[in-house]
C-alpha cells in the first residue's frame, strides 16, 4: 500500500516512536502503537474495507466506535481467528492479520455486485417472497439456491481449529458500577468514591476519557485531559476502586447483575502472553449503577450515502483529534446541530479545506463566526443531498432544505473527497433496555432517552440522557454518583467540586432531518441507505409501510433493519422515524425495538471460560477407581460418576469380557464396585411415617436388621426411583437409591419434610461418599466372605436374604446388606471409603472376578429386574412393570390416588414383557419400536418399544425387556421390532423373568 | 440473575437456588375422597399469574432450606420472604 499520507496531525492517543506493521486483506500497512485498526487504515485513505450484505457495494469505515456497521473484519487465522470484529475497536499490534468478512471472492472484485444492478428485483422481503412464499414450486427454488444465497449473505468464518487461548471468569461486587468513563462517568465515579463506596468504573475504550479524547475541550479553564488525569489519580488512590478499561459491559440483568468482557491478552495479538487470558468475563453484582454510556451520532440519509469516504461527522473529529488522521483533503460536513462546528474548526486549523452545510436557518452566530474566522465556508440552510463516486467519494451535492427534509432548490455541486454527516445523537440506552426500561421520546433533542431507571437501581448521567453540553454532563455525573451512593446506603456529606465545561453560550437545538428527499430536477438519484449493515434503503422502508407493516418490530423483521452485529446502533431511530413519516406517526408513537444483550458480540471463548475439556464437569471417582483403570476397565458416565462398564483382558472384545463376567457371577463369584449407589442416612422417631409416604409399600413391620425393597413414585403415580432401605436401629435407617438419583431423592425427601410435614422428626443425610461399597455375588459368595477375617456369621440362617448385619470385616467396621440385583447369593459390603481398595484387592486375591455395569445389567435383565430410567421413563406405574405386589392398598402414599384415575387404571396400558428374538443370534435394538405387522403402511400403529436388550450367556440367545401395549395378555404372540436401518426383527412375547423364576438362587 | 434473599443465609445469586413452583399448594388430607378432577387440580394445575406471584425456592447450593417469596412475574421485583414450619429465621 502507498504511504500513510492522511496522517496529517499529532494524535493524543498514538505513539509515533512505535510504528507497527500489519496486514489487511493480504497487503502490508504500517500504523502506530495506540492506533485502532480503523485509524491505521484511514491513514491510507477512506478506501473500501468491506462490502454491503445484499448489494455488495464497496463500504468504508463509517464510525469510530462499537456502533460500526461496515468495517467488520476477521482477525487472525486458524484456531485464534475471530469473525465480525469492528475495525474501529481492534487495537493495533505488530503483525496483526485482518481480512474483510463480506467480500467474496475479494474486496476488489465482488461477484455479487450483480445484485446491485439487479436491485429493482431485490426489494425488502425478496428472498422470502420468491423462495419461501408458499407452494411446492417455490420451496424447490429455495432448496436449489439456499446454499449460494447463504454464502453470499454470510458474515465471517468460524475458526478452523480449536481455540488455543485461555479465557477467564471473574466475579465482583461493588456499591456503584459506573458504565462509561467519559466526563459524566468520571465525575460520577469520583463522587461515589468520595461517599465511601466500592466502585467499579468500566469503559470499552483502551483509554479513559470517552469523548474528551477526541477533542480539545477545556474543564475549569485547563485542557480536559488534565482533569481526566487528575480524576484517575484520585480514583487510583481510593481503597476500593477498580478501573476496567477495554471492558465492554455487554448485558444488564435482574437485580443489577452485569456481564462485562475485558480484553486482556488480546490486545497484544496472539498468542496472549502465557500468564494472561485472552479475554476476561466479569460477572458483577452492583448495588447501584450509573449509566454514563454517552450517545452515538446518527447521520441523515441521502442518495449514495454509503460510498467509502462518507463518515459520521463525529468520527472524523475522533480520528483527527485522537489519531491525527483525516482521510481526505477537501471536507464537506453536513450538520443539523451545533456539534459539527468543533470538527470544522479542528480540520480547518489543520489546513484542510472545509465546507460546513448547516440545515438550520439560524445556527448560533458565535459558532458561525468562530469557524468562518479560521477559513470554514458555512452554507446556512443547506444539507448534503447526494454523494458522487462508488469506491471513493469524488464529489457531492448540497441543496437548500425545507423543515421536513424536502429539497427546495436545484443542487449545487461541491468538490469533496471526505464527507461527514451529523444528524443528531442517539443516547446509548441499550443497557437500560436490557432491564426493560422503556425509552421515551425527547422532542427537543429528537432522540429516545431512558426512563424510570431509579426504581431499577440505575442512575443515568451525561449524553445518555440527551444532554449535549459538557457542563451538563459533568453536573449530572456528579449528581448521579451521589444519588447512586446514597441508594447503596453510603451517606456522607461532601462538598460539590467545581467542574466547569467550556460550552457555547447560545446553543440552538437541532433540526429534525431523517432523510434528504432528493426529487429536484437534476438531483442525483441513487440508493439512500438507512441501515448500512443490512443494506436497508429508504425505499425498503417505504415498501414495508406500503405493504401495511406498522409496528417497528415487524418493520425490523421484514426489512432486517437493525439486525446484525451492530443491532442498528446508527440506523434504528432513522428507520422508525421514516416509517412514521409514511404512516403520519411521530417517533414517540412508533417506539423503538427492544435492545437485547449482548451490547456487542461476545466470543464463545469468553462465555465458556475454563468450563471446557476436563474442567467442563467435575468427575467423581470411587475409592477403587485406580484399580479399575489399571485392570483394563472401560468406563461409563453415570451422572458425574465414572463407573467400570467392563474389564477387558488383553485381546478380549467387549462382548467376550461381558460374557466372561456374567458367567463368573452365575457359576462362581464376582465382585462389583457399587460405591456410587446413593446412600441416605435417616435418623429420628418419624422415619416409618416418612417411608410409608414416599414408598408405595408398607414399612411399619420392618424389624431392626431387616431390609426391604421400595418403589418411589411422584404424585402422578409414575415410578421415579427404587432401592433397598434397611433398618439399623430403632430410629436409624439407611436408604439406598439409584446411582444417578442420589441427590434427587435426597432433595425429594427434604422437600416433603420441610414444606409439607415440618413436624415430622427425621434427619436425612447423604452418606454416599463416606462408604466404599463392594457387591460380592455368585453361588460361592458365602464361601468367599467366610474366608475373610470377620465377626459376622455368613450362614444363610443367621444372615438370610434381605437382612443387614454390622460387624467387622478384615478388622474394619462394616455394614453388610444381603440384597441381590444379579439374582445370585449376594452381599453388599459397605466399609469406610478409605478401606474400599484393601477389601477389593483382598477379594481379587481370593479369586473373585470383577464385573462391570454391563454384566450387571445382563444379570438383572435375565431376572426381569427393572432399571429405573431404562424400563421407566416417567410414564410407567408399578402396575405397568408388574410390581403391583409392592403397592399397598392399606395406607396413603405419594401417588396412590392417581392409580384410580381413568388413564392410569386402564388394563391395556403398556406392560413390561420379555422378548425372545425368533432368530436367537439377534440382539434386538434398544429403543426399537414394536409393531404387529411390519409391512403395514406408515404411519404404523406403534405398540411400545424395547427398553433393554442383551445377549444372554445362560440362554445362549439374545433377549430383551420391553414395554408393550396390553403386553401381559399377549404372552406367546409374535411381534416385530423396527430398526433404524428399516429392517424388522421378529420376536416372541414371553414372561420378563428369564432365569431362576423360583428365586431359589438368591435366597440360597 | 436474581439476587434472592435467603432467610437463613442472606442475599445470594439465583444460580444457588432451585425453583419450586407455586407456593401454598397443600397436599389433600384424604386423597381417596377427592374426585378425579379435584385430584388432577392438585397434581397438575397451577395458576399462571401475571404480576405478584407467591412461589417456593430452595437454597440448594447453600443451606438447603425451602422458603417462599413473592415475585412479580412481569417485572421480577421480589421480596416478602416467608419460611416453612413457623420457624422464623434469626435476625442477622
Amino acid at each position: 500500500m502507498d504511504g500513510a499520507t492522511y496522517r496529517v496531525l499529532d494524535g493524543c492517543r498514538i505513539n509515533k516512536d512505535k510504528p507497527l506493521d500489519f496486514w489487511f486483506n493480504g497487503e502490508k500497512f504500517t500504523g502506530y502503537a495506540g492506533d485502532t485498526l480503523a485509524s491505521a487504515l484511514l491513514a491510507y485513505g477512506a478506501f473500501p474495507v468491506g462490502r454491503g450484505l445484499k448489494y455488495h457495494r464497496p463500504r468504508g469505515i463509517y464510525t469510530a466506535g462499537s456502533e460500526e456497521p461496515n468495517a467488520l473484519i476477521q482477525l487472525e487465522t486458524g484456531g485464534r481467528t475471530q469473525p465480525n470484529l469492528r475495525a474501529t475497536q481492534v487495537e493495533l499490534y505488530g503483525n496483526l492479520i485482518a481480512t474483510s468478512v463480506n467480500a467474496w471472492p475479494s474486496i476488489n472484485f465482488d461477484l455479487w455486485r450483480v445484485n446491485d444492478w439487479l436491485s429493482p428485483l431485490l426489494p425488502a422481503g425478496f428472498y422470502y417472497k420468491t423462495f419461501m412464499g408458499g407452494g411446492v414450486a417455490t420451496g424447490r427454488w429455495w432448496r436449489l439456491f439456499e446454499s449460494s444465497i447463504r454464502r453470499a449473505a454470510g458474515f465471517g468464518k468460524a475458526p478452523s481449529a480449536p481455540d488455543p487461548d485461555r479465557y477467564e471468569r471473574m466475579n465482583a461486587h461493588c456499591d456503584v458500577l459506573v458504565i462509561g468513563a467519559g466526563p459524566a462517568g468520571l465525575a460520577a465515579a469520583a463522587a461515589a468514591v468520595k461517599m465511601g463506596c466500592r466502585v467499579i468504573l468500566a469503559d470499552e475504550q483502551a483509554q479513559i476519557g470517552g469523548d474528551l479524547l477526541a477533542d480539545d475541550r477545556e474543564i475549569n479553564g485547563a485542557p480536559a485531559l488534565d482533569w481526566v488525569g487528575a480524576t484517575l489519580k484520585t480514583l487510583s488512590k481510593a481503597p476500593d476502586v477498580r478501573v476496567l478499561n477495554r471492558t465492554t459491559v455487554a448485558g444488564l440483568y435482574d437485580d443489577n447483575f452485569v456481564i462485562a468482557v475485558e480484553s486482556v491478552g488480546d490486545r497484544n495479538g496472539p498468542p496472549a502472553p502465557s500468564q494472561l487470558p485472552r479475554l476476561r468475563m466479569w460477572r458483577i453484582r452492583a448495588r447501584q449503577i450509573v449509566l454514563a454510556t454517552g450517545a452515538h451520532e446518527r447521520p441523515y440519509v441521502f442518495p449514495n450515502n454509503d460510498v467509502p469516504g462518507v463518515l459520521l461527522g463525529h468520527a472524523i473529529r475522533h480520528y483527527a483529534g485522537g489519531y491525527g488522521v483525516v482521510p481526505g483533503r477537501r471536507v464537506l460536513l453536513g450538520t443539523t446541530n451545533d456539534s459539527a462546528y468543533r470538527t470544522a474548526r479542528m480540520l480547518s486549523e489543520a489546513g484542510l479545506g472545509v465546507t460546513l452545510a448547516d440545515s438550520r436557518e439560524a445556527p448560533p452566530p458565535s459558532l458561525v463566526e468562530a469557524v468562518t474566522r479560521v477559513g470554514v465556508t458555512v452554507e446556512v440552510g443547506f444539507a448534503i443531498s447526494a454523494v458522487r463516486g462508488s469506491r471513493r467519494v469524488c464529489g457531492a451535492e448540497i441543496s437548500r432544505i425545507l423543515r421536513d427534509g424536502a429539497v427546495a432548490s436545484a443542487p449545487r455541486s461541491m468538490e469533496a473527497d471526505l464527507v461527514g454527516v451529523s444528524g443528531g445523537w442517539n443516547p446509548a440506552l441499550h443497557l437500560a433496555s436490557h432491564r426493560g426500561a422503556k425509552p421515551v421520546w425527547n422532542e427537543t433533542q429528537a432522540c429516545f432517552v431512558p426512563s424510570n431507571l431509579t426504581a431499577l437501581g440505575i442512575h443515568a448521567a451525561g449524553a445518555v440522557t440527551g444532554v449535549g453540553a459538557l457542563a451538563d454532563c459533568l453536573d449530572q455525573g456528579h449528581a448521579a454518583g451521589r444519588a447512586a451512593s446514597k441508594a447503596a446506603g453510603k451517606i456522607r456529606r461532601t462538598r460539590k467540586p467545581v467542574i466547569e465545561g467550556d460550552d457555547v453560550a447560545d446553543p440552538v437545538p437541532l433540526q429534525k432531518i431523517w432523510a434528504v428527499d432528493n426529487r429536484q430536477p437534476g438531483g442525483k438519484r441513487g440508493k439512500a441507505f438507512v441501515d448500512l449493515q443490512n443494506d436497508v434503503t429508504t425505499r425498503d422502508i417505504a415498501l414495508a409501510a406500503q405493504e401495511n407493516y406498522r409496528s417497528v418490530e415487524h418493520l425490523k423483521r421484514y426489512t432486517t433493519l437493525g439486525m446484525g452485529t451492530d443491532q442498528g446502533k446508527t440506523s434504528n431511530v432513522i428507520g422508525l422515524a421514516l416509517m412514521g413519516q409514511q404512516t403520519a406517526l411521530e417517533p414517540e408513537a412508533m417506539g423503538v425495538t427492544t435492545f437485547r444483550p449482548p451490547y456487542t458480540p461476545i466470543p464463545f471463548g469468553a462465555l465458556v471460560g475454563r468450563d471446557q475439556g476436563e474442567l467442563f464437569d467435575p468427575v467423581r471417582e470411587t475409592p477403587m477407581f485406580d484399580w479399575h483403570v489399571a485392570n483394563g476397565a472401560i468406563f461409563e458416565n453415570v451422572q458425574l460418576w465414572k463407573r467400570a462398564y467392563a474389564y477387558l483382558k488383553p485381546g478380549e472384545t467387549l462382548e467376550q469380557a461381558v460374557k466372561r463376567e456374567v458367567l463368573a457371577v452365575r457359576n462362581g463369584v464376582g465382585i462389583m464396585d457399587a460405591s456410587t449407589l446413593g446412600k441416605i442416612d435417616l435418623k429420628g422417631p418419624d422415619i416409618v411415617k416418612l417411608l410409608n409416604m414416599v414408598y408405595t409399600n408398607r414399612w411399619d413391620t420392618l424389624k431392626v436388621g431387616s431390609a426391604r425393597y421400595g418403589l418411589m413414585c411422584r404424585e402422578d403415580g409414575m415410578i421415579f426411583d427404587d432401592g433397598v432401605t434397611a433398618r439399623l436401629g430403632k430410629d436409624h435407617y439407611v436408604m439406598t437409591t439409584t446411582s444417578g438419583n442420589a441427590a434427587i431423592v435426597l432433595a425429594w425427601l427434604e422437600e416433603w419434610l420441610q414444606t409439607e410435614w415440618p413436624d415430622m422428626q427425621v434427619f436425612a443425610t447423604s452418606i454416599t461418599e463416606a462408604y466404599a461399597t463392594t457387591t460380592v455375588a455368585g453361588p460361592t459368595a458365602r464361601d468367599l466372605m467366610s474366608s475373610l477375617d470377620s465377626d459376622i456369621d455368613w450362614s444363610n440362617d443367621a444372615f438370610p436374604h434381605m437382612t443387614v448385619r454390622t460387624g467387622k470385616v478384615m478388622g474394619v467396621p462394616a455394614r453388610v446388606f444381603r440384597v441381590s440385583f444379579s439374582g445370585e447369593t449376594s452381599y453388599e459390603i459397605n466399609l469406610p471409603a478409605r478401606y474400599g481398595m484393601a477389601l477389593w484387592e483382598a477379594l481379587v486375591v481370593r479369586g473373585a472376578i470383577p464385573f462391570g455395569t454391563e454384566a450387571l445389567h445382563v444379570l438383572r435383565a435375565e431376572k426381569g429386574f427393572i432399571l429405573v430410567g431404562q424400563e421407566t421413563d416417567g410414564t410407567v406405574t408399578p402396575f405397568d412393570v408388574g410390581m403391583g405386589w409392592a403397592v399397598s392398598k392399606k395406607k396413603d402414599f405419594i401417588g396412590k390416588r392417581s392409580y384410580a384415575r381413568k388413564d392410569t387404571a386402564r388394563q391395556d396400558r403398556k406392560h413390561l414383557v420379555g422378548l425372545l428374538p425368533v432368530n436367537k443370534s439377534t440382539v434386538l435394538p434398544e429403543g426399537g419400536q414394536i409393531v404387529d405387522d411390519a409391512d403395514q403402511e406408515a404411519p404404523m400403529a406403534m405398540l411400545g418399544h424395547v427398553t433393554s436388550s442383551y445377549w444372554s450367556p445362560m440362554l445362549n440367545s439374545g433377549f430383551a425387556l420391553a414395554l408393550l401395549k396390553n403386553g401381559r395378555n399377549r404372552s406367546g404372540d409374535t411381534i416385530h421390532i423396527l430398526s433404524l436401518d428399516g429392517n424388522a426383527d421378529e420376536a416372541r412375547v414371553v414372561d420378563p423373568v428369564f432365569y431362576d423364576k423360583e428365586r431359589a438362587r438368591m435366597r440360597g | 440473575m436474581l439476587l434472592i434473599q435467603c432467610p437463613y443465609c442472606g442475599p445470594r445469586d439465583e444460580s444457588e437456588f432451585d425453583y419450586g413452583g407455586e407456593a401454598d399448594i397443600v397436599r389433600p388430607k384424604n386423597p381417596e375422597k377427592l374426585s378425579d378432577a379435584e385430584w388432577a387440580d392438585y397434581v397438575f394445575f397451577r395458576t399462571n399469574t401475571k404480576g405478584r406471584f407467591k412461589e417456593r425456592w430452595v437454597h440448594t447450593h447453600g443451606c438447603g432450606r425451602w422458603f417462599k417469596i413473592v415475585r412479580n412475574t412481569t417485572t421480577h421485583e421480589h421480596g416478602d420472604v416467608t419460611v416453612f414450619g413457623g420457624v422464623e429465621p434469626e435476625a442477622e
